[in-house]
């Protein structure tokens, strides 16, 4: 016992004069080498500390863990709670080895989990007009809080979840599982998604370059929710020497759109929609590419049924265009992505055919690492009365202080068919939480 | 008899064309670094092409459909791990169709596991630290001894995907490590005079390489992994290098000069652009120049 303390003893004594002398001036050649071992002996009893502490705090984590439990029973040791965030000890366990401990052994195949906060603010007069369509929205607003749940499910499988919640209610935005290596190249998708009609329709809220959805989603493809539906999805590449080119087949049980502007619903079993897309992608050079698509959608809708009228369909056909401009040197600086689409709707509705056509143009440049500067002109006729024409234009700023949030300003002006045009100030701010996720492209 | 003898000739080239097409073992990495050592170990018997850049930031890769269709041919991805490619690989390899090279499957191999990885994070990590990599950091081939560590995994699931060509494999990883041993004696030798030299760096890229080579890092131009500097911030850096006469600062090649060159104005600090991977820039080729390069650039730097 003594020996060991007069070792310690010792071992403080060089190490204090060991840091002395590296504070004083260059030393003689000789000292070298009892400097080296000094240093060894050091970086050792470093190691040993840290190593000690780490365990330390790994035991104190557990007994936090164990008094935060509400009931006084003697809770178990090791294994916490799931779904408690991942502890110091989950983290060092070291080099991604299967030797974690108890606790995390049972967190490994958590599914990745993430929260996106969507917050909207509008500002400015707009002119009340329910029976046509036209419902301001409110002064704030915490538009969309969207749960992700994402896995792999086995060797054939993955599984995602989009829950979003608004204030009140809930909403599965998408959960499908996704079989990834089904013979043929074909990639399919089982569950409830959103389809593969053009590019907006496709993109969640919080990947939209703006804070809204142009003008043509709101009148034509069933606004915000859009043509969301459970079926069946089936991708296949088609081989050429030419360029990426992928078709889409989705058979949907028929029912999409929002309140605000419904789209399909189905009111007999076989009465599904379908949507086809085509996808053209080829890289125009290292930083410029171009993605052309033609989309075409079918389904039943509504407009009949109080008249006992139920087999009118809407017949939906888009063009989408995107080009990209990103210089690899400088890609977290600069980029520019122009994007439109072209959409045209033929409703059948009870007296009558109705023929309407909308469009967006928009085009977003990052003209530094964290702004993007963006424009946008949007116009559609509205589905139910093709005679009525809205059209819009919008500036965005946005800021990106991380990649995990955003802020974002857009004036938006609409010249609505009947009444005055409305001046609008949207403020968006997004946040996330929870796994990173995939950047969008 | 003619034509019997043509179509003998015509179906042995096909059998030998097949046998010599099954046998090029079809590799995709996500960066240059990764397909340079897989060129090294895998000789004329593979081929290889990378989805990154050297000279782009590899955490900020597009995920152009143009590579899912080089993914869905691939027999192997050899991929960086530690989250690196978090923000664009995983869509790709969904969207490939490729049964082999999903994770978890024969055809992918992280390369980071046999890997010497530092500043792994203990206690608790948030994003109030910025984008932190919560399995280490993944910049670890800057260093040859991890080099080699990777040409040995990368060897390995050849020999899995290749068990005719082990020998083959083998003997070129043996060559490529005998090599790469020398030329990091070489490499120490030249830096040796500059042990403990302290430099800035702009983003979190060099630790492995800081550490085989002797360098002390004191600091970031950027405050936290993945934000760009503030003011505050640099007016920080700059009294902390005058303060440890920190004279020389290391920035990738594919981030704006413009705060590191206001830096090095004030504190007399010279501003090397150095790339942290192979075709970095064109002198880089293969991961033997990488590092020839580099430390040409820092002895030249020093010497003066």
């Amino acid at each position: 016992m003594s020996h060991r303390f007069c070792y310690a003893a010792f071992v403080l004594v060089v190490l204090s004069a060991a840091t002395a002398s590296a504070q004083a001036a260059p030393q003689p050649p000789d000292a070298q080498a009892l400097r080296s071992a000094i240093d060894d002996l050091k970086k050792d009893f470093e190691a040993r500390l840290s190593a000690l502490e780490t365990r330390l705090a790994a035991i104190e984590g557990g007994q936090q863990a164990a008094a935060a439990q509400p009931l006084p029973a003697p809770p178990p040791p090791p294994p916490s709670p799931a779904g408690e965030p991942p502890s110091a000890a989950t983290f060092s366990a070291p080099q991604g080895s299967a030797n974690a401990p108890d606790g995390a052994a049972s967190k490994v195949f958590n599914p990745d989990m993430a929260v996106i906060g969507d917050f909207l603010g509008t500002a400015g007069r707009v002119h009340t007009d329910p029976a046509n369509n036209i419902t301001p929205a409110p002064a704030f607003e915490m538009h969309e809080s969207e749960a992700s749940f994402q896995a792999v499910v086995d060797p054939y499988a993955r599984a995602d979840f989009f829950l979003s919640f608004g204030e009140e209610g809930v909403n599965l935005e998408e959960g499908f599982v996704t079989l990834t290596s089904l013979p043929g190249g074909l990639l399919t998708k089982v569950g409830k998604m959103r389809a593969a009609f053009g590019k907006v329709n496709s993109l969640h809220n919080h990947v939209l370059p703006w804070a809204d959805r142009p003008l043509v989603i709101k009148n034509l493809v069933g606004g915000e929710d859009g043509i969301s539906d459970a079926g069946v999805s089936v991708a296949k590449l088609i081989p050429n020497s030419w360029l990426f080119l992928e078709a889409t087949g989705q058979v949907f049980r028929g029912d999409s759109g929002s309140p605000e502007s419904p789209l399909y619903q189905t009111s007999q079993r076989g009465q599904l929609s379908y949507v086809a897309h085509l996808r053209g992608y080829q890289d125009l050079s290292e930083s410029t590419n171009l993605d052309l698509g033609a989309s075409w959608s079918r389904g039943y809708n509504a407009t009949g049924l109080p008249q006992d009228i139920d087999n009118l369909t809407t017949r939906l056909i888009g063009f989408d265009a995107t080009v990209r401009w990103k210089p690899l040197r400088r890609s977290i600086y600069h980029s520019f992505v122009g994007r439109s689409e072209v959409i045209w709707s033929s409703r059948e509705q009870p007296d009558g055919l109705q023929s309407g056509m909308g469009y967006y143009v928009s085009g977003d440049y990052q003209f530094a690492r964290r702004w993007f500067a963006g424009i946008r002109f949007d116009g559609s006729d509205r589905a139910y009365d093709s005679s009525l024409h809205d059209s819009g234009g919008s500036a965005i700023l946005t800021y990106w202080p991380s990649e995990f949030s955003q802020v974002r300003g857009q004036y938006r002006r609409t010249a609505y068919a009947i009444g005055p045009a409305a001046n609008e100030f949207l403020f968006q701010f997004q946040f996330s939480i929870g796994a990173h996720g995939a950047h969008p492209f | 008899m003619n034509r019997k003898l043509l179509i003998s000739m015509l179906g042995s080239m096909l059998i030998a064309a097949s046998a010599g097409a099954q046998s090029k073992l079809n590799v995709m990495t996500t960066t240059e670094d990764l397909a340079a050592i897989a060129r090294e170990v895998g000789g004329d018997r593979i081929t290889v092409e990378a989805i990154a850049r050297g000279y782009q930031d590899p955490h900020f890769v597009e995920a152009k459909p143009s590579f899912i269709l080089k993914l869905q041919k691939a027999d192997l991805l050899i991929v960086v791990g530690r989250e690196l490619e978090i923000g664009w690989l995983p869509p790709l390899v969904q969207q490939s169709r490729n049964g082999k090279i999903q994770p978890g499957a024969e055809g992918y191999l992280d390369a980071s596991l046999g890997a010497q990885i530092l500043e792994i994070p203990t206690g608790q990590i948030t994003r109030a630290m910025g984008d932190v990599h919560p399995l280490g950091n993944p910049h670890y081939w800057m260093d040859p001894e991890n080099g080699k560590r990777i040409g040995k995994e990368i060897a390995d699931a050849f020999d899995r995907q290749r068990p005719g060509n082990k020998a083959y494999f083998d003997q070129r990883l043996n060559d490529f490590t005998t090599r790469l041993d020398a030329a990091e004696k070489k490499w120490l030798a030249m830096m040796a005079p500059y042990k403990g030299t302290k430099v800035v760096t702009y983003h979190r890229s060099f630790p492995n390489f800081a550490e085989r080579f002797g360098l002390e890092i004191v600091g970031y131009v950027e405050p936290r992994p993945g934000i760009p500097p503030t003011p505050q911030h640099t007016l920080d850096l700059i009294t902390e290098m005058k303060r440890q006469n920190v004279k020389v600062m290391l920035i990738e090649p594919y981030f704006d000069l413009k705060t590191p060159t206001a830096i090095g104005r004030e504190t007399g600090a010279r501003v090397l652009v150095m790339p942290p991977s192979v075709g970095g820039v064109k002198e880089t080729s293969d991961y033997f120049s990488l590092f020839d390069y580099n430390i040409n650039l820092l002895v030249d730097a020093l010497k003066k």
